[in-house]
């Protein structure tokens, strides 16, 4: 029963669609008929800060939250937060990341430094973390829209896993607004379509 | 039908459901949404109150009048509200009364930590704690259920991972008509409700009767429930804490304690004769395994578990390795990327946030403020550093009121937001005229209540329920408190904040400043968004404009010769072109709205 759960942290900062793509990623769960759990932190963590989101799927599901070493993936929809929360994965979990660099306030203002792209490589590789580094602003930006990255990112995601294409279109189309509808299946089409090539 | 629901949307359901008639609170991160799910079904009152303790006797009011009822708070609200939950308890009901208080363990949004269970032993009244979303649903009913039948209000206490995690919840759109709530005519029982002495000398021993037969109804309630497993180790659990402990030990035995206040002393100690070892997994006090070795029964707990801040499946588990309880190899293999200290990301004040005309200046002008509950506590935050002190709803006035009467060397001011006033600042400001002291009080009105995600209050002109009503205007009732020097200004203007708190240091009278300007985020400041820009060429990258600490300023890639740093760079996305960078600028390089407006005639 333990092998079929499916752990999923989704992480990002204040402002980017982290807790959107969180909901999704659960509603694909229940529409599976699976049992789910969704944890997020609402009120003074939320302003601009870090955003982190649990969700899980399987037979029968008792914590909300997932432990560390526990993740089998993380969705990170900036090259930082990827970085702090990289530990949780297990080790042969997946990370996928938004090539996307929002800088912290504390960098701005001299009181630490943003890691460049080397440090991060070296970081991550030398702990054999199966890392996509995915251009979804970029791709976003292609479909239409900036704001529909963390779609893409999900788009991503599923070509990881066998649910079936049509429930994600699903959901997506009855949890984003109705005019924003066909944006956000394309997001998820070219994120898909990214990954696919990828692995091909 | 199968939803995925969060705890407090859950339990606004299954208090829908349960016929609830009236409901109050006030707004307070992690119970907020429970109210703003149950305002728009059909057949319910439900209200924001100025604050939780008027929330508190509304509910009571509507009990009292035969109509099931809710209060809604987080923990710190009961603070406000424990006066009437005493006297509540004292006097009963006439239908039932849920006071619904959401703790949050490890204060992801709080000033401290309380365990609310500790209140439902101090005032006698019975207390529910569910373990996921379902539960909270159906808890609901059970809790009126309970109120009803022993004529006490019901404590449901929920906690932040309860209250803000999303599971599945079997959704019915059935609303049971409430027994015993027909609206009639006000039942007159002065010996029951009117808590003079001698009365209320005649219900204390009702009420310390009715504990204990609540303590007889817990032994056979099916709230509690054993699960038997391996019997080497039984637990006993309950909330949040049961799901990691179920996580973690897979195939021990349980005791799920749906109901934690009064506890089942039989059931209790049956278990613990079934099992060899009897261990407690429960977040904050240790208030099961206390009432557990108070019935004499030897139990682990709090010297196993952490006494402090949020339990996980993680310190569960590493408490339980450490304790012996599980070997070593239970603990999964994670990956450890090697890393420097990567920079932390705090909760900041957004770009655009009118607090941050008033920060700036106040620590240009190196006062010391006493600052209140809200988005403005961020203010203490470096680079502004601009907030000194924050304790609880309405304590800046207060505070600062008493730092005046003390003598200091410095000016001192308070700064509190328009709910926060509402909430509980009046009092404190009357004080202030009453007891004159020359503390200037600064309103920061930015028309919301913004940390909580923008919900009405009394100066808004709109309820909880969206229907139109006065808006208590902030100057006329300060001037009627006997504040005489008043002063209303637009923080984004920061030569005008500078000049006006200059202007009022110089005063040995009280005053107050209300410094007006709708909340970044509401739509109507949405609307009117320009961002700014930086001419490059001007910057002397001499860092003022970082030292506003806003989010969409950034460091160039360009770096200015003269002292080799990076200069200063906005970000289009995030800037909102309040232009209090642009002021601060000692070289006017931020050009102000009316500068591109030019420069974009220009270009046509």
């Amino acid at each position: 029963m333990k092998a079929m759960t499916l752990n999923v942290v989704l992480a990002g900062v204040g402002g980017q669609g982290t807790l959107l793509a969180a909901d999704i990623m659960a509603l694909v769960g229940l529409a599976q008929g699976l049992d789910v759990k969704k944890s997020e932190v609402h009120g003074m963590a939320q302003r601009g800060g870090s955003v982190i989101s649990h969700v899980r799927w399987g037979a029968r599901v008792h914590s909300p939250l997932i432990a560390p070493g526990e993740v089998d993936l993380l969705i990170a929809f900036e090259r930082l937060e990827a970085l702090r929360y990289a530990g949780l994965l297990r080790p042969d979990g997946v990370l996928l990341v938004n090539d996307y660099r929002i800088v912290p306030v504390t960098v701005t203002s001299g009181d630490g430094r943003y890691p460049d792209a080397e440090e991060e490589e070296a970081a991550l590789s030398d702990a054999g973390v199966r890392r996509y580094l995915i251009p979804a602003m970029r791709i976003a930006q292609e479909v239409g829209q900036a704001r529909v990255n963390n779609v893409v990112m999900l788009g991503a995601a599923s070509a990881l896993g066998d649910v079936p294409v049509s429930i994600w279109r699903d959901v997506i189309s009855e949890r984003v607004p109705e005019r924003f509808v066909a944006l956000n299946e394309r997001a998820f089409a070219a994120g898909r379509e990214w990954m696919e090539r990828e692995r091909h | 039908m199968r939803r995925l629901l969060s705890g407090n949307q859950a339990l606004a359901r299954g208090a829908w459901k349960a016929g609830v008639r009236v409901a109050a609170g006030y707004p307070g991160t992690p119970s907020t949404e429970i109210l703003e799910t149950l305002a728009p079904m059909p057949g319910v009152y439900a209200e924001w109150s100025p604050n939780e303790k008027v929330a508190f006797d509304v509910a009571v009011g509507a009990a009292y009048a035969g109509a099931r009822s809710m209060v809604v708070m987080k923990h710190v609200g009961l603070n406000v509200a424990a006066d009437s939950l005493f006297y509540a308890a004292i006097t009963g009901l006439e239908a039932g009364m849920v006071v619904v208080v959401a703790d949050d363990p490890g204060m992801h949004s709080s000033q401290g930590e309380q365990d609310t269970r500790r209140y439902a032993k101090f005032a006698r009244v019975p207390c529910l704690e569910p373990t996921d979303s379902q539960e909270a649903k159906d808890l609901v009913g059970a809790a009126f259920e309970l109120s009803e039948q022993f004529d006490t209000p019901v404590l449901l206490r929920m906690t932040t991972r309860i209250s803000h995690a999303y599971s599945v919840v079997e959704v019915d759109a059935e609303r049971q008509g409430p027994p015993a709530c027909e609206p009639g005519t006000y039942r007159i029982d002065p010996a029951k409700y009117v808590m003079v002495p001698a009365n209320a000398r005649q219900r204390n021993p009702i009420m310390e009767e009715r504990i204990r037969r609540l303590a007889a109804f817990a032994e056979t309630s099916a709230l509690n429930r054993v699960e038997m497993g391996d019997r080497r180790l039984g637990i006993v659990a309950n909330g949040i804490a049961y799901q990691y402990a179920r996580e973690v030990f897979p195939a021990a035995s349980f005791l799920r304690l749906g109901m934690s206040y009064p506890l089942p002393a039989q059931r209790i100690a049956d278990f613990a004769r079934q099992v060899e070892r009897l261990i407690v997994v429960e977040e904050l006090d240790p208030f099961i395994e206390e009432e557990i070795r108070l019935l004499g029964i030897p139990c682990e707990g709090k010297s196993i578990f952490p006494l402090e801040g949020e339990l996980s499946p993680e310190t569960v588990r590493e408490s339980a390795i450490a304790a012996g309880l599980l070997p070593a190899a239970s603990r999964p293999a994670r990956v450890t990327p090697e890393l420097t200290a990567l920079p932390a990301r705090p909760p900041i004040l957004c770009p655009g946030c009118p607090h941050r005309g008033v920060f700036s200046i106040a620590r240009k002008l190196k006062l010391v403020v006493n600052g209140d509950i809200g988005c403005y506590t961020l203010g203490f935050l470096p680079p502004l550093g601009a907030v000194h002190s924050c304790g609880c709803m309405g304590a800046s006035v207060g505070v600062a009121h008493g730092v005046r009467k003390a003598g200091i060397a410095q000016r001192n001011m308070a700064v509190i937001g328009d709910s926060t006033f509402f909430h509980s600042g009046i009092p404190a400001l009357l004080n202030t005229v009453y007891n004159r002291s020359a503390t200037i009080t600064v309103i920061l009105d930015n028309r919301t209540t913004a940390m909580t995600g923008h919900q009405q209050h009394p100066g808004t002109g709109l309820t909880l329920q969206q229907q139109p009503t006065h808006a208590t205007a902030i100057e006329p009732l300060v001037r009627a408190l006997g504040i005489a020097h008043v002063a209303i200004i637009d923080p984004y203007d920061t030569a005008v904040v500078e000049s006006t708190l200059k202007a009022f240091m110089a005063l040995d009278e009280p005053s107050v400043i209300i410094a007006q300007r709708p909340c970044a985020l509401l739509p109507e400041a949405r609307r009117a968004y320009r961002p700014l820009r930086i001419d490059a060429s001007k910057c002397i990258a001499c860092g003022a404009c970082r030292r506003v600490a806003c989010p969409a300023i950034r460091l160039s890639d360009e770096v200015y010769a003269k002292n080799n740093r990076q200069k200063s760079a906005i970000d289009p996305l995030l800037c909102t072109g309040c232009e209090i960078c642009a002021q601060v600028c000692p070289v006017n390089a931020i050009l102000f709205r009316a500068q591109l407006d030019g420069e974009q005639g220009g270009a046509a």
